[in-house]
């Protein structure tokens, strides 16, 4: 299948990338997620990894994340590839990495401040004082510090993101993914994220990967988009790019529409012999 | 890949009992570092051990209690009511107390083990855990195993020194065994050998049921349903084992 739009954002170079996904193929008990799927995420730059649900979009981060294996290709984070690493260094990879999880993961036997505390603690030995300075640093960034006695189920949805965010932060890595982080948010909440997501990268200066489906807030802070469909990239460019494409499968995606090349109907028998028994 | 009716059913108990036991070789690898976290196994001590503690002591009261009943009206059957003490002395200590211990132990702390991790699964916490580079086998699963492992040969002590107080109340108090014949009996006829015994079962249920819990836990499907198999599973695979162990141990002291 010819990819309607730039396999690869227009400007490339494979010198600033940071993760390189190079022709992987992934299946899940016989059923093909990604095949000879390709994908590159530039050095200081919002990459949004787009696509319908079921897509593999959270299978992909957890490649790149190296909790799974590809079955063939290579993901190359920081110009290692996962496949040669051993579990010392796999784990001394994601030291440079954060995540923000959906629904923020928090750990919920402790507080606020424990939990962004929590990778500081594990890592460092540094003096109390510090970690507190520290961790009351990144909660206020999140607009939390006056939150960080609070139990994570005293918390709201959006709440729990950005603690989620500030324990992301708190080790200042390098390449910060987020997963679905606009899902379930209030119009007010969801702005904040949004916002963050755009000030952590500038402020920090690091490489975010953001796995939404959320058209319209991903091109509001997006740098580079990739558009993920039936296990490889269907388009890839600038938001405004993919907006302009001509393609009817990128154009049925960012207009949200039912009807167009991705089916919105599950693959299912007649529905006049399912319903009746018989098709007249 | 099940080939049907028994045969499945084999292969299935082969590979769990092989999962089993490459998990418990990579949880015995990361012991020896959370022993040196004295704050994070006391924790756990607590929760597996203090928290059973009623439970524990109320159970062994009342297991004593029949005992002492049930001992006496035995004993007197052939006129030898006096040896009421030896006979719950050495009940408790070699077979009830740890058998009992060890079954509460799975209803009460494995249960909460397994939901407990299987509900960090299921939120991702345990993920999160990965992806910030700490390994959640050694962070949360060892000293879950460990509090457990450590928990139940005190609990198994405490509810044989209940039960044996269980059984003098009863047997002293009720129906008038005398007290110095009672104590100076238990003491005369219970030695080393048998509080060894009580305490190697102990050890090993306590091996056995932590192990089977945390597994069970960190190996859960994580939705709701899952997690409450897993519980299921803890709670029967625990009495089931227990209860194997008990027979394989008791046949290696007598």
């Amino acid at each position: 299948m010819t990819s309607p739009v730039s396999p690869q954002p227009a400007s490339a170079a494979a010198a600033d990338a940071v993760v390189e996904v190079r022709d992987v193929s992934y299946a899940v008990g016989g059923r093909p997620i990604f095949k000879g799927l390709d994908l590159r995420v530039r050095r200081g730059r919002i990459t949004a990894i787009m696509g319908p649900s079921g897509t593999g979009k959270t299978t992909l981060l957890r490649l790149i994340t190296a909790q799974i294996d590809a079955d063939s290709g290579q993901v190359v984070v920081f110009g290692r590839d996962l496949a040669t690493l051993g579990r010392t260094e796999i784990y001394a990879l994601r030291r440079r990495m954060g995540m923000l999880f959906q629904n923020g993961a928090l750990l919920t036997d402790m507080d606020v401040f424990e939990n962004v505390a929590f990778p500081v603690r594990e890592h460092t030995d540094l003096p109390e004082t510090l970690i507190r300075l520290l961790v009351l640093t990144k909660l206020q960034a999140v607009g939390l510090r006056g939150a960080a006695g609070l139990m994570p189920s005293e918390l709201s949805g959006g709440m729990a993101r950005r603690v989620a965010l500030a324990r992301a932060i708190v080790m200042d890595p390098e390449v910060l993914i987020y997963d679905e982080p606009f899902v379930g948010l209030d119009p007010i909440s969801l702005g904040v994220i949004v916002r963050l997501i755009k000030h952590t990268n500038d402020a920090l200066g690091i490489t975010s990967i953001v796995v939404s489906h959320d058209v319209h807030e991903l091109s509001t802070v997006a740098d580079d988009s990739y558009l993920l469909a039936e296990g490889h990239i269907l388009a890839a460019g600038t938001p405004a790019q993919l907006r302009a494409s001509d393609s009817p499968a990128v154009r049925q995606f960012m207009s949200g529409s039912e009807e167009g090349p991705v089916p919105f109907q599950y693959p299912a028998p007649d529905y006049a012999t399912e319903l009746f028994g018989t098709n007249e | 890949m099940s080939s049907g009716g028994g045969d499945g059913y084999l292969l299935e108990g082969v590979r769990r009992l092989g999962s089993v036991t490459i998990f418990l070789g990579r949880l015995l690898m990361q012991c020896v570092p959370a022993l040196g976290r004295p704050a994070l196994l006391l924790n756990q001590i607590y929760n597996a051990g203090a928290r059973s503690l009623i439970i524990i002591m109320l159970s062994g009261l009342f297991v004593g209690m029949v005992l002492g009943l049930q001992g006496y009206d035995l004993l007197q059957r052939f006129g030898s009511e006096e040896a009421l003490g030896t006979a719950a002395a050495l009940g408790l200590l070699r077979e009830l107390a740890p058998v009992i211990t060890a079954l509460l132990f799975a209803g009460r702390a494995g249960t909460a083990l397994t939901s407990e991790i299987g509900l960090m699964r299921a939120t991702d916490q345990l993920t999160a855990m990965e992806i910030m580079a700490v390994d959640p086998l050694r962070y949360v699963a060892a000293p879950r195993f460990l509090g457990g492992v450590i928990a139940m040969p005190l609990l198994t002590a405490i509810f044989s020194v209940v039960g044996l107080y269980g059984a003098q109340l009863v047997g002293v108090q009720l129906m008038g065994v005398d007290k110095g014949v009672f104590w100076s009996q238990t003491q005369g006829s219970v030695d080393m050998h048998d509080v060894n015994e009580g305490i190697v079962k102990s050890v090993v249920f306590g091996i056995a049921c932590s192990l089977i819990a945390v597994y069970e836990g960190y190996n859960a499907t994580p939705t709701a349903e899952g997690v409450g198999l897993a519980t299921t599973r803890t709670v029967v695979a625990s009495s089931v084992m227990t209860l194997l162990l008990d027979y394989v141990l008791t046949a290696e002291f007598l």
